[in-house]
Order: structure tokens, then C-alpha cells, then sequence
């Protein structure tokens, strides 16, 4: 189960006490506080590997082009506003996230349906089913392109965003519904059934009882979902010929040819591509982990 | 692939009395749409590869096409060095960039497990690359890698490397750029899994080790990393699968190259499909990818024991 500790700020370790101290506190002691260096450190080293990056592409996307400075000063926004007019990334960030949001609204309903049924029904093709799930997480969507493609030929959908839609809904489904469902069990039958009891129908029952608690798996699946089909390439790439209907990550790939030149607007496209999954992430980091122990890994 | 054909047959008995008081249909119902795009997206295609790949199929060359057989299988296990030299690369890749993030996100979760100061602060900014995406990641990488402006000339200043030429290009240097750059994205990824299952350790446990004056190094062998396991094997299988499947960071850091280094055999197909239009080649190597890929499946079906009862 999930501990509450997890999502806490730490509890402050208590003092010495007179009488001999009670097992909970010495444990704490004993495993949640190693010595302060052997956190830090590492940490700290860790936390530059990973920081650096940030910081370059940040550099890049502020200072003048031709600058060497190290600092962003004197600082310019004159590359965001080349890549967001002139390189079309208004128009990409509009697509992305019209593309985002709704993969994100396609797979939390559907996964939502799906995980209900797995969770509180008996029914022939469960395994079946399950099996289906699992065994589509192993096929690399990058490998089924060719029939892809030519599915959304024949609906007419190549160029229009339904296409990126459709498509990164299918994919991230399996992994939502299993994770949905884990969620649904965690929430006692009971107290479903004793809404039923009070007259709720089965409907009205799930509105009030198991939504609000699903809370923090509903924005897991949501904010993955969102995030993948954000930050996804190869759908884009091959089912939108249009420059107008492309996506960021298209934009991105484009202004990084080998002899790339333009490293300033390089860098502020990243930061545009970055910006809106970083918001997401930093608001549901705890959800995420919690949606995680829940879900995926005791799966 | 049969749940569609199956709603119409009549369902099990509820599991419980009192769920009889809806309609017996309704978990087909509620599967029915993830199954109607899963089937029409994921098992039509699937499908469609297989037949394609004993098929010549070209559009730019359709006077070839036709019926093949194994043609495409033969040409690829006895007469294509880059499919070998693809499949290679892709255990090389698979295997040293899964190890190295499982390592080092072991260790991470690890740390950020502690209670210590700033923790949320810390755990923020270490996951953060997590959130961004291959093509970003390659971005900011080639960023960092570039020969005039890149940490690599600041690096060379210090006597590491050496001027004008970026890693990304030099066939010496381009295998362990490129993984260095994935396990920035990785390892917070591993780290943010085996955390999660490490919240659930029971704290007893340590409690009553640390009773019996088990040091914490004991502790770490015989209760965290046992506790640990199932979730190890678990995301290690699915990252390898995934690692394997990846074909953004690759494609847009290094295009494969140079001189193709860098092609992994999922990086092969979508050269083969999107540059030479060879849909009847590039179908047979995918075909080859799901046989490995499933029996990496079928070794994760074993250990999770999935869908078995909890």
C-alpha cells in the first residue's frame, strides 16, 4: 500500500527521550537518516549531471547569437520570437496541445471504462482481454507505421490532427487501463454497494463514491497520457505532411539538421517544447509517484 | 483479438449477488471501446505487417510487387550486413543503457528515499528530466555536444576531448554521447519505478534488523533489494523493451549514423520505410523484432504472473 509518509514533509526526528525510547522512533533513526554526506554528495553530484542540460539549452535559447558568454547576458527573446513566427511554432504549440489535450480526454474516458469492467466484473473474456493488454505494450508503434499509414489513408484522416489523435490514444491505452484498474481495487466494493443500498444506480454510485477517490489515478493517467502524446515524434512525422498541422516535436527535429546552425532557435523551441510538461510534471510529481506504486509496478 | 465476436455470448455470473442488479452486458460494454481501437489500430496492423512481409511492396517500384515469400527473410539473415549489424547494435544499446539506468536509479531512489532536507525540492529536480521528450532530449544534447559552442569545447579546455569535431559525429565517441544523453532522460524514469515500490517496504522490518544489530548494508542485501526484486525485474524487462522500441531519441540525435553506428533494427525499419518505401522489407525485419519482442514478453508474463489473482 502507499504510505502517507511518502507524500509528507518529514517528520521531525524526536529528541532524546528519559525512558528508553520507544521502536518507532529508534528505526527512524536507524534507516530514513543516514549520514547527511552520503545523501548530499552523490546527490549533489547527480543533481549537476542533470541540471547542466537545463541550464545550456536555457543559455542558448537567452543570449545573443555569436555570444560565448556563459551568463544569458545581455539577454534577448529575439529567438523565441523567430521560432515562434517565423519558424511556425505558434501554430505547432496550437496542434500539440489540441493533440495533447484531447489524447488525454480519449484515453482517460476510454481506460476509465475499461478499468471499471476489469476491476469489478467476472466475464469470459477477462484473461483474454489482459492478455491483449499486456501484449500490446510489447508492440513498438514505430514498427507498425507502414499499415498505419495506410489505415488513415483509407479513412481519409492523413493531414488532419485526428489521425496523431487516434493514434496515440490506441497507444497509450493498454498501460492506462491497467493502471486505472489497479486503482478501482484499491477502492473497497463496499462502499460502492452501499451506495446502491441508499438507491444510487450503478452510475451515480460510481459519480459519487469511486471518482473523487480515483482522484490521483485519474491525473497519472491524464497527465501521462498527455505528456507522451506531447512529446511524441514518429506519429507526427509520418501521418502529417501538412506544416501546418505539425506538431512541436516535428518543429523541433526540423531545426536540428546535422549542419544545424541556428543553435539560438534550436534552443527556444526546446524551451517552448519543454514548458508545458514541465508545468504538468511539477504539479503532479507526488500523484505520479503514488499513481505509480498503485498501479504499474504492483501490477 | 476475439472480444468483439465474444459480447454477444452470455457473460459469467456476477461475482457477487448483489451485482446482478445490473446488466449483464455491461463490462462488454465498458471494454468495448478499448477493444474496437485496439483491435482496428494495434491487432489489424500487426496482422497487416505479417502479410506484408512475404510481400514485395514498393510504392515507387510497383511493377515489382507481388507475392514473395520468404524472399524478404532470406535477403535478410543471408544477404544484409546492416540488418546484423542493426540487431547488434540494438543488444549493445538495449543492454548497456538498461544496465547503466538500472544502476544508477537504484541508487538515486535510493537516496531520494532518505528523509532529509529540501527532499521535495531534490526529488523535483532530479526527475525532472523525465518529463522530456526524445526528440528534446536530443536537442539539448546536440546543444551540449556541438564542436564551436558546446560543453565538449569547455571540456576540451580541461584536456578532455579535443577540439572541432562533436562527439556526435566521430564514430569513436557517438555510442557513449548517445548513451549518455538517454540516461539523462532514463535513469529518472528507473528511479521514479523503484521508488514507488520502495515506499512499500514495511518499516518493521528494518526495525526489527536493526534490533538484531543488522548493519544497513545488511538491511540494503537482505530486505530492501528482496522487497525490491519483482519491481526490478519487472521495470528492467519493460525498459529494455522499450529502450529497444525507441526510435525518437536515436533518429532525430544521430539519424543512425555516422556511417550507421548508431542504427538500432527499429531505426532500420523506419529508415527502410520512410527514406527507400520498402514496405515489403521493412515488414520482414519488423516481423523479426516481434519475435524477439515476444519472447522478451512471454519472459515477462512468467515473472509478473500477470492477471493472476491478488
Amino acid at each position: 500500500m502507499i504510505t502517507k509518509e511518502a507524500t509528507e514533509v518529514a517528520p521531525v526526528p524526536a529528541t532524546v527521550v528519559p525512558e528508553p525510547p520507544r521502536p518507532a522512533k529508534k528505526r527512524r533513526r536507524a534507516w530514513d537518516e543516514a549520514p547527511r554526506w552520503q545523501i548530499y554528495l552523490p546527490l549533489g553530484i547527480y543533481l549537476v549531471f542533470t541540471l547542466i542540460p537545463f541550464y545550456w539549452i536555457l543559455l542558448f535559447s537567452l543570449r545573443p547569437a555569436g555570444s560565448t558568454s556563459l551568463v544569458p547576458w545581455p539577454m534577448t527573446f529575439d529567438h523565441f520570437e523567430k521560432v515562434w513566427t517565423d519558424r511556425s511554432f505558434g501554430t505547432y504549440f496550437q496542434n500539440s496541445v489540441l493533440v495533447g489535450v484531447a489524447t488525454l480526454f480519449m484515453t482517460t474516458l476510454v481506460a476509465l471504462a475499461g478499468g471499471y469492467a476489469l476491476a469489478r466484473f467476472n466475464f469470459k473474456v477477462k484473461q483474454l482481454f489482459m492478455l491483449a493488454l499486456l501484449c500490446s505494450q510489447f508492440v513498438p508503434g514505430a514498427l507498425l507505421l507502414v499499415p498505419l499509414f495506410e489505415i488513415f489513408a483509407e479513412l481519409q484522416m492523413i493531414n488532419s490532427l485526428g489521425s496523431v489523435i487516434l493514434a496515440e490514444t490506441v497507444f497509450q491505452l493498454p498501460l492506462s487501463i491497467i493502471l486505472i484498474s489497479n486503482f478501482i481495487k484499491n477502492v473497497p466494493y463496499s462502499l460502492e454497494e452501499a451506495a446502491w443500498v441508499d438507491g444510487c444506480g450503478r452510475m451515480k454510485a460510481f459519480r459519487i463514491v469511486v471518482l473523487p477517490l480515483l482522484r490521483p489515478g485519474l491525473i497519472a493517467v491524464g497527465s501521462f497520457a498527455f505528456v507522451h502524446s506531447w512529446n511524441h515524434f514518429l506519429f507526427a512525422l509520418m501521418f502529417l505532411n501538412n506544416q501546418e498541422k505539425q506538431t512541436i516535436p516535428v518543429g523541433l527535429n526540423t531545426l536540428m539538421g546535422a549542419d544545424s546552425v541556428d543553435l539560438g532557435a534550436l534552443a527556444a523551441g526546446g524551451i517552448i517544447a519543454a514548458v508545458p510538461v514541465v508545468i504538468v510534471f511539477a504539479f503532479i510529481q507526488k500523484w505520479l509517484i503514488t499513481g505509480f506504486s498503485a498501479g504499474a509496478v504492483k501490477g | 483479438m476475439a472480444q468483439a465476436a465474444a459480447v454477444a455470448k452470455p457473460p459469467a455470473p456476477p461475482r457477487r449477488r448483489r451485482a446482478s442488479a445490473t446488466p449483464r452486458r455491461l463490462p462488454y460494454l465498458l471494454i468495448a471501446p478499448a477493444a474496437l481501437l485496439m483491435l482496428g489500430f494495434i491487432a489489424y496492423p500487426v496482422i497487416s505487417v505479417f502479410y506484408y512481409s512475404l510481400q514485395e511492396y514498393n510504392p515507387t517500384k510497383p511493377w515489382r510487387n507481388g507475392f514473395a515469400g520468404f524472399d524478404n527473410f532470406v535477403q535478410a539473415f543471408t544477404d544484409d550486413p546492416l540488418f546484423w549489424d542493426s540487431l547488434l547494435f540494438s543488444a549493445k544499446w538495449v543492454f548497456v543503457e538498461v544496465g547503466l539506468q538500472l544502476l544508477f536509479g537504484l541508487a538515486l531512489a535510493l537516496i531520494v528515499n532518505q528523509t532529509f532536507v529540501g527532499r521535495g525540492l531534490g526529488r523535483a529536480m532530479v526527475f525532472s528530466p523525465w518529463a522530456v521528450s526524445g526528440v528534446l532530449t536530443s536537442a539539448i544534447w546536440v546543444l551540449l555536444y556541438n564542436s564551436q559552442t558546446g560543453v565538449t569545447r569547455y571540456l576540451a579546455d580541461m584536456g578532455i576531448g579535443s577540439y572541432g569535431t562533436s562527439w556526435l559525429s566521430d564514430t569513436g565517441t557517438v555510442f557513449w554521447a548517445a548513451i549518455v544523453a538517454d540516461l539523462w532522460r532514463g535513469v529518472p524514469f528507473f528511479a521514479i519505478l523503484i521508488l514507488a515500490d520502495l515506499q512499500s517496504v514495511s518499516k518493521d522490518l528494518y526495525e526489527a534488523a536493526e534490533v538484531d544489530g543488522a548493519s544497513r548494508i545488511k538491511q540494503f542485501w537482505h530486505i530492501t533489494l528482496p522487497h525490491l526484486k519483482d519491481a526490478i525485474i519487472l521495470s528492467t524487462l519493460l525498459r529494455a523493451v522499450w529502450e529497444f522500441n525507441n526510435v525518437d531519441l536515436l533518429y532525430t540525435l544521430t539519424g543512425g549514423g555516422p556511417a550507421g553506428v548508431t542504427t538500432t533494427l527499429p531505426l532500420y525499419v523506419a529508415n527502410t520505410t520512410v527514406d527507400a518505401h520498402d514496405f515489403g522489407y521493412a515488414s520482414a525485419l519488423t516481423t523479426v523484432a516481434f519475435v524477439i519482442l515476444l519472447f522478451c514478453s512471454i519472459v515477462y508474463l512468467r515473472l509478473s504472473k500477470f492477471g493472476g489473482e491478488k
